[in-house]
This record gives structure tokens, sequence and C-alpha cells, in this order.
């Protein structure tokens, strides 16, 4: 079972809220499909997007993927030791290798997000 | 409504599900394209030997007292008048000298040869072979679907290729045999093929062999090697290796586009050769006139990885594309192979940068190749790693 101390999305996002910010990484699922991550582009802190903006890239040997913010926001953070060590999101995803934090500008759109139950069916209970 | 035809299986397909392999659709057939993760697998060839199942290739008999010369004609390279159990790498290209595959010419005796293509060019090269057939002197037989191909690749791969129960015997054989030769033995289902090649840039084996006898030697090297700590490995190690040592990939560095002299492979091609080939006079004009493209290393200076297709800009002007690009395990850092324009000198250039989706990432050119082969010579030497790296 997922961790329920966050909520997730469809594109295998998580996102834990402490008050207006929220930091976000990929899910284990996520990591494990991507394969041996060897690069990750994250966006400049300061910059602001809207929920779904594609703000980045993880990329493993062979394939890129887009990272979406599930959110809107300002950037807070971002997770420097994930930029100079991209491995960290295969063996941490969901913890030490966190990507970026975000200034809600809507707390009401984590209303739109999965819950841990709801993001366990998901990957097939 | 139609149904989507199934891949096909390999006699080693339900062991790399078995063992945890993500399975991928290639070439029409169901092949892995990792198992423990390509960063691992890849170090796993490197340092110590790796197993690859590529029963995908396709396996072509070529017999008849005409053989050889009819042969001779559709190919690039040398193979007339070499002894039975030599190899010879070889381009097989169209009357324009485009590359129609590369490929293995196998002498297996004085008239029956053994042409191994690419999984993804099998159905074109056979109907080129098939529609080219002289009226008498030659026959082919296409024995893809009988035979399996198992790869043993890695400074240890001598010693656990010996370690076979079947091969016992031949130990003093393996040891002695060059690189690009090749031997006949029988096994339990049929004749086996015993090949010192391999698209890795270490030593190693190809071990042809029937679909019944497959498993049973995957299963007897994965046991014999555990002290040599062998791994399965995957198409997707399969491509960083074999891009390290700059290898061509059919698709990427090879294709109907460009002509063996363009791509690199020049040393494979004898311009010269008396009898002719398909695309020999095209060649010849190409290589008189000059040819007007090549290829070159990159290694990435700025943060990005080049990937195929990405142009190369050189001090702002589109020069080529690249072939081949990717995170390289080895050096750790991104490299790639690009196709560039002969006209051009990049070595003069002020800026080099392939455009990353939209950004250009600044790049220098290095020597060719990244990593230097140890298939012939001590499968354990020092790596020459190339200047200015």
């Amino acid at each position: 079972m997922v961790p329920d101390d966050r909520k997730y999305t469809q594109e295998h996002e998580w996102v834990q809220v402490d008050g207006e910010i929220a930091i976000i990484g990929v899910t284990e699922f996520a990591a494990g499909e991507l394969g041996d991550i060897v690069f990750v582009e994250l966006p400049e802190i300061g910059s602001e997007f809207s929920a779904g903006d594609t703000v980045g890239t993880i990329e493993s040997v062979k394939a890129v993927a887009d990272f979406y913010l599930p959110v809107s926001g300002e950037i807070e953070a971002i997770n420097e030791v994930v930029v100079d060590s991209p491995e960290l999101v295969n063996s941490d995803p969901m913890d030490e290798g966190w990507l970026v934090k975000v200034r809600l500008a809507d707390t009401a759109e984590l209303d739109g997000l999965l819950d841990a139950t709801a993001y366990q069916n998901l990957l097939g209970g | 409504m139609h149904d989507t035809p199934a891949l096909q299986q390999t006699p080693l397909t339900e062991w790399h599900r078995r063992h945890g392999a993500k399975m991928v659709a290639y070439a029409g057939f169901e092949m892995p394209v990792q198992y423990e993760g390509v960063l691992a697998e890849h170090a796993a060839v490197r340092q110590g030997v790796g197993l690859f199942d590529i029963t995908h290739m396709g396996e072509i008999l070529v017999s008849g007292t005409g053989a050889e010369a009819w042969l001779s004609g559709l190919v690039t390279n040398r193979i007339v008048g070499i002894d039975p159990g030599r190899i010879v790498y070889n381009a097989m290209c169209r009357e324009t000298g485009k590359v129609l595959d590369d490929m293995l010419v196998y002498r297996l005796d004085q008239t029956d040869w053994l042409v191994v293509c690419n999984a993804a060019n099998h159905a074109k090269i056979s109907a080129w072979m098939i529609d080219h057939l002289p009226a008498a002197g030659v026959t082919l037989d296409d024995q893809s679907n009988a035979t399996a191909l198992i790869a043993v690749q890695g400074p240890h791969s001598r010693e656990l290729v010996c370690r076979l129960d079947q091969l016992s015997a031949q130990a003093g054989r393996i040891t002695d045999m060059e690189f690009y030769t090749h031997f006949l033995v029988d096994g339990p289902g049929g004749r086996w093929i015993i090949s010192r090649t391999g698209y890795t840039g270490e030593h190693g084996y190809e071990i042809y062999l029937p679909n019944a006898d497959a498993l049973a030697v995957w299963e007897e090297l994965m046991t014999r090697g555990a002290d040599l700590s062998v791994a399965p490995v995957g198409l997707a190690a399969r491509d960083t290796l074999r891009f390290e040592v700059c290898y061509c990939l059919y698709g990427h560095e090879l294709s109907e586009d460009v002509t063996p002299l363009e791509a690199g492979i020049g040393w494979a091609v004898k311009l010269k050769k008396k009898a002719g080939f398909i695309g020999q006079e095209a060649l010849q004009q190409q290589k008189a006139s000059g040819v007007p493209h090549k290829l070159v290393c990159l290694e990435m200076d700025g943060r990005g990885i080049a990937r195929q297709d990405s142009r190369v800009l050189a001090d702002g002007q589109d020069v080529g594309f690249v072939t081949s690009g990717t995170f390289s395990p080895t050096f750790k850092q991104a490299l790639a192979l690009a196709l560039v324009r002969s006209d051009v000198d990049l070595a003069a250039a002020g800026t080099l940068a392939v455009d990353v989706r939209g950004r250009a990432i600044a790049c220098h050119m290095t020597p060719f190749p990244f990593l230097t082969a140890r298939t012939k010579g001590d499968p354990q030497a020092a790596r020459t790693l190339p200047a200015g790296g």
C-alpha cells in the first residue's frame, strides 16, 4: 500500500503538503518504469507555473520523460542533490529523491488529486 | 478489425519473464530490454561476463558451387578465397551504394556459407537475396526460425564458455581461436556454431544452436558462471555497450539514406573488388568526388543528453544530426555519434552544439572510438581512453 501521508496523480507523481508548500516527486512505480535515471532537469527557483505545465525532464539511459507540475504555484526549492545524483530518484523516490517544492497558488487544487487508496487502485490494487 | 500478429518467442522467453525481465516488442519478437537495470548489466559485461539472447537475428544458409562468387557480388568486403572457419563483416548495398544492412558472412566449408543479418532487416535481406538468385548453382535455406543465438561477452567469457559440458573437449580450441573465426560442434539437438564475435567491444563468443538446445545451455551458463557473477543482459545494455565502442546500429548510423563510406565502415568496402558487387560503381564515384558526410564522436559539455535526430550546430549552422546519443555508463557522461557534412571543418568551428529539444547544448569532438574494444588480445587490458576526453 502506498504511503497515505500524501496525494498522488495519474502521471505517477506524489504531492506532500506542508502548510502552503507542496513537496513533489515521482512514485516508486514511475521510477521503476523509467529504469536507471541518469539526468534530471528541474525548473528555476522563483518561476511560476500552472497545474499541468511541463517543468522539467527525467531521463533514463534510453528515454526522456516529461515532469509535469501537478499543482499551480511558484518554485520554492529544487533538490540539488538529485541534480548531482539522479540515481537517488531510483533508490529513494518517495523521500530523499523529492524533486521540487512549490508555494501553492490554490490549495483547492489538492482536492482534485488522488488519495493513497485511489492511487493504489490505479496501480492495480 | 484485424488481429495484431503475436510476437515471436525464443526458447528463452519464458526464462526471461520468470527472471523479472522487462519485455518489449522488437522486430516482431518479444525480447528482454532489461533485467536488473541497464547500468548494472552494462557493468557486468565490461567487468565480468554477460549473456544475451539474440535469437531474433536472421540466419540464412547459402550453398552451392556458385555460392562464393554470387555472395561476393552482393556484399562489399572480400570473401572470395577465405578459409572455412573465417567470418567477414560486410555491408549489403543497393545499386546506389546505400546500405540495405550490415551483416556477418561465415564460410562454413568450401561451398556452404552463413549470412547473419539484423532481425529488423531479415525480411528485406531475404527478399533481396531471393530476387538476385542465379538460375543455378546457388540455393538458399533460411534457418532463422530453427536457430537460437546466445552471446557470451565480457573478460570472463572465455572461461565460462569452456565450462559448458558440451564444449569441455574444445577448451584448447576455444582458447586458441582467433577473433572472427568459428568452428562447428555436434550438439544434442544438432549442429552448433561457436563463433568468436560480438557486439559489445569485450572479449566474447556467440553460440548458434538449435532451439531445442538453447534453454539448457543458457541455464548451464547461468549456473556455471555464478562465481564469475554472470548476468543476463537485455537490449538496452546491448545498445549502450556497442555505442561506447562506436559499432554501427542499423536504423541509426546505417540506413538506406547513407553509404558505408559515409557511415565510417569504409574499411569493410573493397572498392577494387575485381568481380564487382552491387553498389561498387556508385561507391567508387562517391569516393572519387568526395564522401559528403562523415561520422564523428561528440562529448556533451553542457547539461543535456543528445538523442537520435538532434541537429548538430557549428557556429549556429546546421551541419548534421545525431545518429545515436545517450548517457554512457562507462564515462558517466552524455556522448553522441553524429553524421555531419564533410565540407565543414568542425574542428575550426568557434562553437559546436547539439539542439536538445530547442536548446543549444555545447559539445566538442572527441577521437573515434569513445572506448577501445578489447575483442582481441588481453580481455582485461587496461582501457585506452581517448585523449582530450
